[in-house]
């Protein structure tokens, strides 16, 4: 265990493939693959997230912000920021509670749960938009009880959260099944033995050997949020400054020729992502150092 | 500790949620319309906000969504709880009378002029110096040309193209249904790209470059060579063309639970006045009372034969039946496997 971390640690599989003449790549064959792997990454990733920005730049930075603290767009923003700042933290309880029952207990119908929750990983976010018009819209199986009771689900901010909860479903108890599977239940077993209750032993064995994982839960679940556009889309009704998303106005704006402002707002939702990303890797570099340590430090004591 | 701190925050959010979905004041109207109104509203509604505020004191809230015709109604019947309604054709309000009860059967009498307050028609948007040389209707079925036209199935703009064309080929032919349908399958042969709204394909000749000539709304047209530049495109009038009605209505159920019947009534009726016909004039609607309209808006609008669809199909309802529900004209003679 301990050789494995170290291994791991101090020497690049890639590199000690590099080292060994027998496994050596002849040179062309390296600079062809590295030619073709970084020429597609420029002009299917790289070009697009610049032009993006060029486009939203184009007609200076005072148009740049007049897009953006415009009320629809603030509104938009606003919106968003909700949709995400509600569906992260129910998808941090769900992801954890699904995790935990999974790898912990045992119980019939587990694959089945397991199936389940990456259904919306399957489903066409047009469908997840669907389904939740035929629940909650007039017509549907809840409307008449909705509507006589003046509680407004689809058209409207709860539908929107709704329909982002559905499609960021997967993002946290997908990190965290495997992790926690793969730890088994032999630190929590030796907590309880030595008398933790439950709360604690959650608290001081389980969160911080997964915290890492469900960190980088989050900030996957995070983006998706704040990206969704197909099942935003059908339940938005799209009305101006209050049902429509980031996503949604970056196409409004496009469809009105108001192209600087619908890249300045699509810049701004890119910069969201690029965030994102750096948090992420920044995140895989923590629990990439911290992952062996823990291990090291368990076999030396 | 943290953990109740997460907990206040999902209670606070999911509170926000719901008190801003139901903040609705009640000087609050929804207006739900289609695709190429948007430039037409956003200013009419600065006006009328204006003319309210100015007449009772109040101060209103205008809200606008937009979308395919088509689409726009399909939201209104699952619940979208538009105070009026704005689209481009009138079986599209039908459907809502019909399918959720919200408006009387004859709402297109409640308004003067079918309840459209402004006129539109169909024309053709081809590249400067008209290199294909299209004058007319049968220049399109020539070998090579190709017309972008969105899919008469979900967008209002396309059914209206679709007729016209069907009503061109009856004139040309002494009312022969036959060849008229002849003459219709072979034009939509010629369509690389049948997208689902009048600004989806707007986007597809203008933005993509694909195709010779689009087959657009006049105002959509008008407005696409405004904005993206006189000197890439120019307008044909066909010699014959349909009179394209967008009706208006209010959603009389909606209305009467937001209590904002009065309001309704009276926003529509401002589209029919002479700050509404001017307006309209501006953003390229032809206005119903053109004497109230700016000279220069009007002589953008080329003199144009124009059927009804009425006079020459006898009526929405028959129309859509005949022509494009599920196994009707169009789905037998469009079938884009066979290009």
């Amino acid at each position: 265990m301990a050789t494995a971390a170290t291994l791991r640690r101090s020497v690049d599989p890639a590199a000690r493939f590099e080292a060994r003449s027998a496994t050596r790549e002849a040179p062309w064959v390296k600079r062809t693959l590295l030619a073709v792997a970084l020429s597609f990454f420029a002009l299917f990733l790289l070009m697009p997230l610049i032009a993006v920005f060029i486009e939203a730049l184009r007609k200076g930075w005072e148009t740049y912000f007049t897009a953006l603290i415009e009320p629809d767009a603030l509104a938009s923003i606003r919106l968003t920021l909700l949709a995400a700042g509600i569906a992260v933290p129910l998808n941090l309880v769900f992801g954890v509670s699904a995790a935990w029952a999974i790898a912990k207990f045992e119980f019939r119908g587990k694959h089945f749960l397991i199936t389940l929750i990456d259904l919306p990983f399957s489903v066409s976010p047009v469908i997840a938009g669907l389904v939740y018009i035929l629940m909650f819209g007039a017509h549907g199986w809840f409307g008449p009880w909705l509507n006589e009771h003046d509680i407004r689900i689809v058209f409207a901010v709860p539908g929107i959260v709704l329909a982002t909860i559905f499609v960021t479903f997967p993002f946290v108890a997908r990190e965290l099944i495997p992790l926690m599977q793969a730890q088994g239940r032999e630190e929590e077993e030796a907590a309880i033995v030595l008398g933790a209750n439950g709360w604690r032993t959650f608290w001081h064995v389980t969160l911080p050997n997964i915290r890492w994982g469900l960190l980088y839960g989050v900030i996957l679940c995070n983006a998706r949020a704040m990206g969704e556009f197909g099942a935003v889309s059908v339940v938005s009704g799209h009305i101006r400054g209050e049902t429509n998303t980031m996503p949604l106005q970056v196409e409004i704006l496009y469809n009105e020729y108001q192209f600087a402002a619908a890249f300045a707002v699509a810049s701004l939702l890119a910069l969201l992502a690029l965030v994102t990303l750096g948090i992420k890797s920044w995140v895989e570099h923590n629990a990439a150092r911290s992952g062996p340590a823990a291990q090291d430090e368990a076999t030396a004591s | 500790m943290k953990q109740s701190t997460t907990f206040r925050t999902l209670f606070a959010g999911v509170a926000a949620a719901a008190i801003s979905a139901g903040a609705w004041a009640d000087q609050t109207l929804l207006n739900v319309s289609y695709d190429p109104t948007r430039e037409l509203y956003q200013e009419f509604n600065a006006e009328f906000a204006k003319h309210w505020k100015a007449s009772t004191g109040e101060t209103v809230t205008l809200k606008q969504s937009h979308g395919g015709s088509g689409k726009q109604a399909r939201s209104v019947i699952d619940g979208l709880e538009a105070d009026v309604v704005t689209l481009a054709l009138a079986y599209d309000i039908d459907e809502i009378a019909e399918l959720a009860n919200k408006l009387p059967k004859d709402w297109q009498k409640a308004f003067p002029n079918n309840s459209a307050p402004y006129t539109s028609t169909i024309v053709f948007l081809v590249r400067k110096g008209n290199p294909k040389g299209i004058k007319d209707w049968n220049d399109l079925v020539k070998p090579g040309v190709e017309v972008i036209t969105p899919n008469p199935k979900t967008s209002g703009g396309a059914r209206w193209n679709y007729l016209a064309a069907w009503g061109y080929a009856l004139k040309k032919n002494g009312n022969d249904e036959a060849k008229a349908r002849d003459f219709v399958a072979k034009l939509f042969k010629q369509v690389p790209v049948l997208d689902s709204g009048a600004r989806g394909s707007t986007n597809t000749f203008v933005q993509r470059g694909i195709g010779d000539v689009l087959l657009a709304w006049e105002n959509e047209a008008l407005l696409s060579i405004n904005e993206l530049g006189p000197d890439k495109f120019e307008i044909i009038a066909p010699s014959l063309s349909i009179l394209a009605e967008p009706p208006v209505a209010i959603v009389e159920g909606v209305a009467k639970k937001h209590g904002t019947e009065k309001l309704a009534k009276a926003y529509l009726d401002y589209l029919y006045s002479p700050v509404g016909q001017k307006i309209a004039a501006k953003n390229y609607y032809r206005p119903r009372q053109p004497e109230h309209a700016d000279k220069a808006d009007l002589a953008r609008f080329p003199k144009l034969d124009l059927i009804t669809i009425d006079g020459a199909f006898g009526g929405w309802q028959k129309t859509q039946k005949a022509h494009f529900s599920d196994g009707g004209i169009f789905d037998q003679i469009y079938a884009p496997s066979s290009k």
